[in-house]
């Protein structure tokens, strides 16, 4: 058997055998099995809830709040990006506030959202295109900057329009660093969801995560924890399916 | 004499490289006549970049005119550069890459692309108009960029060096090329090459430059020797290209050696 094999082998039956073992340790009650429900439970209990639709619509309900919030937040990253990267006097206007309060952690921005856009569904779309935002905007910023000037040449050369030099130049030439940015906003972007629906929503994973612990169905609690890894794994391929369509001349 | 169609004037450029003063060009003055195809050799780094950069507008002179003459009622741009570096859009397939200058201008789609075709059928890109760069080769990818420049039809075409990074085989293949298109479009064009060579079989004049800072060392007549249309290889066995090819070596010869030394 070849090292390579060997990997692929590892890399299943390592996690069969943590399965297994914590499935032994559940039942036997070595780990406290109020917890720590074993995995058949969980699993029972995850068909339970796909059959009584309850499952589908906190994950329908929390992709809705994400693509929603991300959508607005890359598009007015990438248009606010890219007239800061070209156009000098917004980017003196912009850079400083957005430098400022780029740091702030933006879990701690949630009650102020809430306050600013109540307790619906608009306070999830901002605060999750508040996150995807400013990474969108430091990726754009950073990725027309980095443009090799040759490009630029061209279009001057061509006395391309600004509005061309955005379409044509700027944005696409930025394009590997704002799918690299959108990448990294995705991971955020569920994050904040969790944590917003956790703390203000009726329905959606972060909810059911949320609520079932307090009231101690521990099983679907774990139900969702696994959706929210099943939907940060899919929203990540679409990613890396976007990037491959949308710059074919970065594959190698 | 005709109205000359580039009309530069005592042009200097200084660089400032932290406190240090580089100047790159030092009073060139130089007349380019309509339909001219002047090639200009001179030592690396003596500022043939910079000259046509500054007739391009991308670059400022430091002090000096530059003046285009443009046909009364004439509405083509003034010129178009060909690049040292790559410079086709790697996300724009061949025929939009063509057609840049020309969506720049305001033509719609459709007449573009009717525009481009007869010149990326003439640069031998005919079946790769939907080929991104990537699936391009070296050779091709300065083809594009070529028919990008005719394409716009400006009144004076910039070369700079477009066939240095090619192999041999192809760099000789697409300087026939070039001589063809050019010689049925006539147009003013200053062509930056390290090759004499080159700088003999293609041009009317060729303008020798010296070591930095950048002047005018010595302007070579071709065309009296050479008359149009040209056969590359009965130019290369005339007695004269050696003749040429001597002359110019020995002018260029000493200033690049002046070069190394300034460098050294
Ligand atoms: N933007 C710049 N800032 C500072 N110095 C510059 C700049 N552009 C060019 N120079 C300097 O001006 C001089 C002329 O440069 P230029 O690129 O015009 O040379 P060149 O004749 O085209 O050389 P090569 O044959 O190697 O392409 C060089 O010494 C270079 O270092
Ligand atoms: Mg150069």
């Amino acid at each position: 058997m070849n090292a390579k094999m060997l990997n692929r082998v590892l890399s299943v039956v390592t996690p069969a055998l943590l399965l297994l073992a914590w499935e032994v340790a559940s039942r036997t009650q070595i780990i406290d099995f109020r917890f720590f429900s074993a995995p058949s439970a969980i699993f029972k209990e995850f068909v339970v809830m796909l059959e009584s639709g309850e499952l589908l619509k906190h994950t329908l309900i929390s992709l809705q709040r994400i693509f929603i919030g991300f959508t607005i937040g890359t598009v007015s990253g990438v248009v606010i990006g890219l007239a800061v990267g070209l156009i000098p006097a917004v980017s003196a206007a912009l850079k400083p506030i957005i430098d400022a309060t780029f740091p702030i952690p933006k879990v701690g921005l949630l009650p102020l959202v809430i306050i600013i856009f109540g307790l619906g569904e608009a306070s999830k779309y901002a605060i999750i295109a508040i996150g995807v935002v400013y990474l969108v905007i430091i990726n754009t910023v950073s990725g027309v900057r980095h443009i090799e000037r040759i490009y630029l040449d061209v279009g001057r050369n061509y006395h391309a329009s600004r509005l061309m030099m955005f379409t044509d130049v700027a944005l696409p030439g930025a394009l590997p660093m704002i799918i690299a940015g959108m990448k990294i906003s995705m991971g955020v972007s569920l994050i904040l969801i969790v944590s917003a629906e956790s703390l203000a929503a009726k329905s959606g994973i972060g909810y059911l995560i949320w609520t079932t612990w307090q009231v101690f169905e521990v099983e679907k609690m774990y139900v969702g924890l696994f959706m929210a890894a099943v939907l940060g794994a899919c929203l990540t391929a679409l990613l890396d399916w976007l990037e491959r369509v949308m710059i074919p001349w970065k594959r190698v | 004499m005709v109205e000359p169609k580039l009309r530069l004037r005592d042009l200097n450029r200084r660089f400032m490289l932290r406190d240090r003063a580089v100047d790159a060009l030092a009073g060139i003055s130089l007349d380019v006549a309509p339909g001219e195809f002047l090639s200009i050799v001179g030592p690396s780094g003596c500022g043939k970049t910079t000259m046509l950069r500054i007739v391009a507008g991308l670059e400022t002179a430091t002090s000096g005119t530059v003046e285009i003459m443009r046909e009364p009622g004439s509405t083509r741009p003034l010129n178009a550069m060909v690049f040292q570096q790559e410079s086709v859009f790697p996300w724009k397939n061949v025929r939009d890459n063509a057609a840049f200058g020309l969506k720049a201008r305001g033509f719609g789609k459709r007449e573009r692309y009717e525009m481009v075709q007869p010149i990326l059928d003439k640069v031998g890109l005919r079946g790769f108009e939907d080929a991104l760069p990537h699936q391009l080769s070296g050779g091709m990818k300065q083809r594009v960029a070529i028919a990008r420049a005719f394409a716009n039809d400006p009144e004076i075409m910039l070369m700079d060096e477009p066939f240095a990074a090619l192999d041999e085989q192809t760099k000789l293949i697409l300087q026939a090329e070039l001589l063809r298109i050019w010689e049925e479009s006539r147009k003013t064009v200053m062509y930056v090459t390290h090759s004499i060579d080159e700088a003999i079989t293609l041009s009317d004049r060729v303008l020798v430059m010296s070591a930095r800072p950048g002047r005018v060392k010595e302007i070579i007549d071709i065309k009296s020797a050479f008359p149009r249309p040209r056969d590359i290889a009965a130019v290369k066995s005339s007695p004269k290209y050696g003749e040429f090819f001597g002359r110019i070596w020995s002018l260029l010869r000493d200033e690049v050696m002046a070069a190394s030394l300034v460098s050294a």
